[in-house]
């Protein structure tokens, strides 16, 4: 499929009230694709949708439609067309008014404008519905109706923006594989956006895994499951056990406490990684067959497989099998060398390291007007130090019993705890990791408590730059 | 729940019986009995001042066609602006019907008179003078000033309720800013042009304090008519009879009216 570059977007950049909604977004899509957006809600795929709509101008960055820039063109003259999250039905017209509604605008003739709709009624299999009132459809109807006022025009990009997300379970997944096949039939490019990753990975040619106004990851579906950049596209898409590991050498990683062979290169020696193994890669074995051993904690029947969880070295693995097991029992766990995942991690340090400001001879100030009493620590007023907080030492509270509040990026299980990562805005721009054993919601506000007396001091290291503020 | 219902509903009943139901009865048993003789004559002398009649139309119908041609606009730009901006201009446009009516109705004398407040500003800046007071303008301004905020309010209230997506999907379908205007944002708010209108229609139609105080007793609308059939005639029967007429011909131009709205309410009343 070699097709040409249809919608390219360059270094889009959207801000609103002074916060980055899109960072610097960079994406090329293919004539007669159907790519997905993906992400959680808040990671700016809808508003990236919106961008190629029209419907919000970029603070800066280039959108090129077949090669030509668009950036200030109005909806109404670009060569796309939008399913609305909630269909955005006119009410006031009929089904037939609706759907003719683009056609009308554009003056086609009478029997033109009828045989594209009747045609498309057709398509969308819902003839005979022409004189229906829009609020005596169903949602899956109304649905289709949106579906075909778009279709209807001959877009050359169809942009959906969480089509399905009003419909129940059978009829999305009914919807999903017509939506496919009306593409492959249209050739049209679609650009969808979801939050579900099963409704991306069952329709899409290509997946864009969208955070907190970053790209991710672009791939197709088989790509972003099997080879995941990160930890955070991993624990997105489908379950995973996603651990910490440390990269010995070349083909040779430890993790969940054993070494163990793999098949990924090109780390630093001893470089600190996140390890992802699919639950449904792991086979239960007798103990003696495995070098990772550990005791069934929980069996629970889904239909088509068991998830059962192991606790292996004080980590708990996730294992889906078609076999049971009991609770309580002793296995092995068993993996291919080519079913661990490894990736670079998403806070390079495995501890935080921030400068500090000596205020007086017992005080030292830190972050954003945080304080604390460390009596003799021998360092000149005025001058600056470094200090170490191990991610163990920072708590999350709620924001009343809080020192200090930031911004929760992303929270990924980690076997045994679950490995924030924070952002704080001032004084500078920086991220903080923690572990904790809280669940939080992620993209809020949470409130920190700092353990004060485990937090070491020491003298900067020269030139070291200003530790702790690179991303990623 | 209906038992509970009903009983709450009772004082609302009485209300309405008892300043609804009972003067329309009095209005029509002065309508046809003239001092316990019956009699029609009442109903059939109005068109006598079928002059006065016409007029009151006239006017009314300006007033409210020039209202409804500053309010849509108004209205419509309002409900697209951000929540603290519109409650802020619909303070202000709100604010005038917190006074008096005949108030407002004095002032725009002093500023209308030949020797008032306009004038005076004009021949101090050595320009013309105009002749403002007791003309039909001077009615239909005091009209339209009085009755404005009537017809924004329910035109404002309409538009807020069209969904952003909506006017968006408009857009995405090829449509100019002509075609939301004409073909979504019209039909939608129809609902709201009707009640503006017989908001705004109604009450200028049967005003008499406006045509007296800027109309100065050269113009004079039915309204006046039947007030001085009470005040100075002592006429009830042919008072009551006019206010009847005038009512069933309100009447008839709502039902013209609201058989447009229902067509439009048939569709946004989703």
């Amino acid at each position: 499929m070699e097709n040409k570059t249809i919608i390219q977007l360059k270094d889009i950049v959207v801000r609103f009230d002074g916060e980055t909604i899109l960072d610097r977004i960079n994406l090329s899509i293919k004539d007669k694709e159907f790519v997905t957006f993906l992400g959680p809600s808040g990671c700016g795929k809808t508003t990236t949708l919106r961008i190629i709509g029209g419907f919000l101008y970029p603070d800066s960055g280039d959108l090129l439609f077949n090669g030509k820039k668009i950036n200030d063109v109005p909806p109404h003259l670009r060569e796309v067309n939008t399913v609305f999250q909630k269909y955005a039905l006119f009410p006031h017209l009929n089904v037939y008014d609706n759907i003719a509604f683009g056609l009308k605008v554009k003056h086609l003739p009478k029997d033109e404008i009828h045989d594209r709709v009747m045609t498309m009624l057709k398509t969308v299999n819902l003839e005979g519905f022409e004189k229906r009132r829009i609020h005596q459809l169903s949602g899956g109807q109304q649905q289709r109706i949106a579906i075909a006022r778009a279709l209807v025009n001959y877009p050359k990009v169809l942009l959906l923006d969480e089509p399905l997300g009003a419909l129940d379970l059978k009829l999305r997944k009914e919807m999903q594989i017509e939506l496919k096949n009306m593409q492959q039939k249209l050739e049209t490019t679609f650009i969808y956006v979801t939050h579900d990753q099963e409704e991306a990975l069952t329709m899409s040619d290509t997946i864009v895994v969208m955070n907190e106004g970053e790209v991710q990851q672009i791939g197709t579906p088989q790509d972003i499951y099997n080879e995941p950049q990160n930890a955070f596209v991993a624990d997105f898409i489908g379950e995973s056990n996603i651990m910490n590991g440390v990269m010995h050498k070349d083909f040779w990683v430890e993790f969940g406490g054993q070494k163990q062979a793999c098949v990924d290169k090109g780390f630093k020696p001893m470089q600190p990684v996140d390890v992802v193994v699919r639950p449904e890669d792991i086979d239960l074995v007798k103990p003696e067959e495995a070098d990772l051993k550990g005791e069934v904690l929980s069996v629970v029947f889904k239909g088509v497989h068991y998830e059962i969880t192991v606790a292996c070295n004080g980590l708990e693995w996730i294992i889906h099998t078609t076999n049971a097991a009991r609770v309580g029992e002793q296995v092995g766990l068993r993996f291919d060398p080519d079913d661990i995942h490894i990736m670079n991690k998403l806070f390079t340090r495995t501890t935080n390291l921030l400068t500090g400001t000596v205020v007086d001879e017992d005080t030292i100030s830190f972050l954003q007007d945080l304080e604390m009493k460390r009596p003799g620590h021998g360092f000149a007023p005025g001058s600056s130090v470094q200090l170490t907080i191990s991610p163990v030492d920072i708590q999350l509270v709620s924001e009343d019993h809080s020192d200090m509040v930031a911004y929760l990026e992303t929270l990924i299980y980690k076997g045994a705890y679950n490995e924030v990562l924070l952002y704080v805005e001032k004084p500078e721009p920086m991220q903080l990791l923690v572990h904790t054993q809280n669940d939080e919601q992620v993209g809020t506000d949470v409130g920190l408590k700092f353990n004060f007396d485990q937090i070491k001091i020491e003298a900067l290291p020269t030139a070291a730059g200003i530790p702790g503020t690179e991303k990623k | 729940m209906l038992k509970l219902s009903r009983r709450f509903l009772l004082p609302y009943g009485i209300w309405m019986i008892l300043f609804t139901v009972v003067p329309l009865g009095m209005v029509a048993y002065f309508a046809f009995f003239d001092q316990g003789q019956f009699t029609t004559a009442g109903i059939t002398r109005i068109f006598s001042f079928m002059p006065n009649l016409l007029l009151s139309f006239k006017l009314a119908l300006i007033a409210t066609v020039v209202s409804l041609l500053l309010a849509y606009p108004f209205a419509y730009i309002l409900s697209r602006k951000p929540e603290r901006s519109r409650i802020t201009y619909m303070m202000l446009m709100m604010l005038p019907m917190w006074m008096s009516f005949l108030l407002k109705t004095y002032a725009w004398m002093t500023l209308l008179e030949d020797t008032g407040i306009i004038n005076n500003l004009l021949s101090a800046l050595h320009l013309p003078t105009f002749h403002m007071i007791n003309t039909e303008g001077a009615v239909i301004l005091g009209m339209i000033y009085d009755f404005l905020p009537f017809m924004i309010m329910p035109l404002y209230t309409v538009m807020i309720k069209i969904d952003r997506s909506v006017i968006e999907a408009a857009q995405d379908l090829g449509a100019n800013s002509a075609h939301i205007l004409f073909r979504v944002v019209m039909p939608l708010s129809l609902p709201g042009i009707v009640s503006g209108v017989t908001m705004v229609f109604v009450p200028a139609v049967s005003t008499f304090y406006i045509s007296q105080k800027l109309g100065g007793g050269k113009i004079t609308l039915i309204g006046d008519i039947i007030e001085s059939q009470f005040k100075q005639v002592y006429n009830f029967n042919f008072g009551s009879a006019m206010s009847l007429t005038l009512m069933i011909l309100i009447f008839i131009v709502m039902g013209i009216m609201n058989h447009f709205d229902n067509e439009a309410i048939e569709g946004t009343l989703v």
